[in-house]
């Protein structure tokens, strides 16, 4: 806490990231740490699933048609038809349903979560709670941390599966496919580690929003206009960093498994 | 006299840990929980470039009521943080009960918050629980009593704290007053050593303040938990603690007896007791000396400076509710007191002897005290007979045995005015 180590730049954003590093390993033992908040984590996950299913499969629907329409109008140029299931299934699968997740995780999850530990912090309950020798991470953070992971995948699920459907829906509807080779055509390109990959860019998408969440909640600027800008920085910052950790995940993915048509 | 304060402060943590068994000879103590210890020793805080105390050294002596005072924004609250590990201070050890909370690990801390019962400013109550479950909160957290223990003892502090009957309001619908109230109640419920309050008083009107001090007082002497109370109240604090201190200038200037503070010459500590503008304490935290002359010239034109009478000097200390048992501290205070009475400033030694009855004094060895008509700090006296000056009865003060009572309280110091 010098006031020479402020001046060097960028050593703030180091210092804050390393804190939620830190954060983020505390989370980690806080989960194997008894006893298990299972109340909360239930009351949570209630409360974290009521507020996004709606957005979730309403953004779904448009979100598969129009890689359906793109996919299905690139594909009849190439002629190559046949694929046009197995093209959109792949995207919605692998890429649209964990992205549509993660946002709507962190922008209808997240901005609650860090809503709710801020403005308990700036009311010194964190404190109350902390001096009543309860640790706020094991308590309310941790339960919270599960609870967006548990939704997260299971809400992946969701939005494939009202991904593909809307895909088929405008495909078969609006550009006049065949309803049998768009289903036929699934297996032709996905294979199942493409939805395995789906649901575990689900749970760390979860698991990411949910620790920043908490940790700008833990640490707003001061007074009530800082929860509001702590609120607004965790979704800004969740979105940055969930596209980072797409970016790497699904090039490992492509590396390590090779495509079925190779 | 600053120096002086601080050797004298380290003097009475000397006695404390050697001159235990006076006390205990005059009075038995009762054996069972006593309150934990709190040592600090240099403890230093600062927020970036910005020092908020530097080397505050005291030592809050177990089962004693001691009272904090000191200007807005002296960082008394950053104290009581420090205190209990919430804010990581740079420098200095924070020792209760032997354990450093400001080094020891993680685990070590939160057992050892287990001990404290904090009141926060605005009672930091769990706005998404009622009344009941937040008072209930630490008994489910951390005890493994049966659903009906819990109702028993959670309706037993409401009731101590006067909420009876609000046990189902949430923390949103009830007023500042009661919201701090059932802070209390939940910070009493696990029976804590030490009792940490940030400004008990703010938001409570003079009354309510004056029934949050007996309840405190008679507390201590139920439980014996160590009290210390941040406040800028001056009547809380000339009649409730045992031992006060003060925070100014990023330091603490004082602490120890109650008697030193009420009777000091230090020009902060009587602007502050008096709570007049002329003096070192300015609007913002310091005066410059242009300003001071500045005040004082218009003073001594007839300017008002905002205080009303001098309320220095000793008044008598609350007691516990008569039919509690006497509070252990007090008992263990005198031995310690009588031990560094020699180190103690004139005027609050006299206040001391004057305490005593002649059984202690003669115990302790000391001489009987003379006829104090010249001191230089009378007590005032308001409606209250200050006969019984800092009084600290030795038998449980029944009102009708008050007669019968060996020891009588000295009526030297009347003749002091």
């Amino acid at each position: 806490m010098s006031a020479r180590s402020t001046s060097v730049p960028g050593l703030g954003m180091l210092r804050e990231t390393g804190k939620l590093f830190a954060l983020g390993l505390d989370i980690g033992r806080g989960i194997f740490q008894r006893p298990f908040q299972l109340r909360e984590f239930i009351q949570q996950a209630w409360f974290i699933a009521s507020v996004t299913i709606m957005p979730t499969a309403l953004v779904a629907i448009p979100f598969g048609a129009v890689i359906s329409l793109q996919f299905g109008s690139l594909a009849s140029q190439l002629g190559a038809e046949s694929y046009t299931g197995a093209g959109s299934v792949l995207a919605t699968v692998q890429q649209a349903a964990p992205l549509v997740t993660a946002l709507l995780v962190a922008g209808a999850g997240g901005s609650a979560i860090c809503a709710d530990i801020g403005a308990r912090t700036i009311r010194e309950e964190i404190d109350a709670m902390e001096v009543l020798g309860v640790s706020a991470v094991q308590r309310l953070v941790v339960p919270r941390v599960l609870a967006c992971m548990l939704i997260a995948v299971l809400l992946n699920g969701m939005v494939s599966v009202i991904g593909v459907l809307g895909g088929y829906f405008f495909n078969v509807v609006l550009q006049g496919g065949t309803p049998g080779a768009y289903l036929a055509s699934f297996s032709a390109l996905a294979q199942l580690p493409d939805l395995w990959v789906g649901e575990l860019k689900a749970l760390i998408f979860g698991f990411l929003a949910a620790v920043v969440a908490a940790y700008r909640g833990l640490n707003p600027p001061p007074g009530p206009k800082g929860v509001g800008d702590a609120v607004n920085q965790s979704v800004v910052i969740t979105f940055l960093l969930l596209f980072v950790v797409n970016t790497v995940m699904t090039l490992i993915y492509l590396q390590l498994v090779p495509p079925k048509l190779g | 006299m600053a120096v002086g304060t601080s050797g004298e402060v380290r003097a009475v943590g000397r006695a404390r840990r050697h001159g235990g068994a006076p006390a205990a000879a005059v009075e038995p103590l009762r054996e069972g929980a006593m309150g934990a210890e709190v040592v600090i020793e240099g403890l230093t805080k600062s927020f970036g470039k910005q020092a908020i105390w530097r080397d505050v050294t005291l030592n809050l002596p177990p089962g004693e009521v001691s009272v904090m005072l000191g200007p807005s924004g002296t960082g008394k609250s950053v104290f009581l943080k420090s205190m209990i590990g919430l804010l990581k201070p740079d420098k200095g050890r924070c020792e209760i009960n032997g354990i450093d909370v400001v080094t020891c690990s993680e685990r070590k801390l939160y057992d050892t918050r287990k001990l404290f019962g904090v009141l926060f400013q605005d009672g930091a109550l769990f706005g998404s629980m009622n009344l009941y479950d937040n008072v209930a909160f630490p008994l489910r957290e951390h005890t493994k009593k049966s659903e009906t223990e819990v109702r028993r003892i959670v309706l037993e502090k409401l009731e101590l704290t006067g909420l009876s009957g609000s046990e189902d309001k949430l923390p949103g619908e009830i007023s500042g007053g009661m919201r701090k109230r059932a802070g209390l109640a939940r910070a009493l419920v696990l029976d804590p050593e030490i009792i940490l309050c940030d400004e008990p008083d703010s938001g409570l009107d003079p009354v309510r303040t004056a029934y949050l001090s007996q309840l405190l007082i008679d507390l201590n002497a139920q439980i014996d938990a160590t009290i210390l109370i941040v406040t800028h109240n001056i009547n809380l604090a000339r009649t409730v603690p045992d031992n006060i201190g003060m925070l100014f200038r990023k330091e603490l200037i004082m602490f120890g007896p109650r008697e030193v503070l009420l009777t000091s010459d230090e020009p902060v500590v009587e602007q502050f007791l008096n709570g007049r503008r002329l003096g070192p304490i300015g609007m913002s935290e310091e005066k410059d000396s242009a300003q001071m002359a500045l005040e004082q010239e218009q003073a001594d034109a007839g300017h008002h400076d905002g205080s009303t009478e001098d309320v220095r000097g000793i008044v008598p200390q609350l007691q516990p509710t008569p039919g509690l048992p006497e509070r252990q501290g007090a008992v263990r205070r005198k031995g310690r007191v009588a031990g560094v009475l020699h180190t103690l400033p004139e005027p609050a030694r006299e206040g001391i002897i004057a305490s005593l009855t002649p059984e202690e004094r003669r115990y302790y060895g000391i001489p009987e005290p003379a006829v104090t008509a010249g001191s230089r700090m009378p007590a005032h006296h308001g409606d209250l007979d200050a006969g019984d000056v800092a009084e600290l009865p030795s038998s449980p003060a029944w009102p009708g045995d008050e007669q019968s009572a060996p020891t009588r309280p000295l009526r030297r110091r009347r003749g002091g005015s």
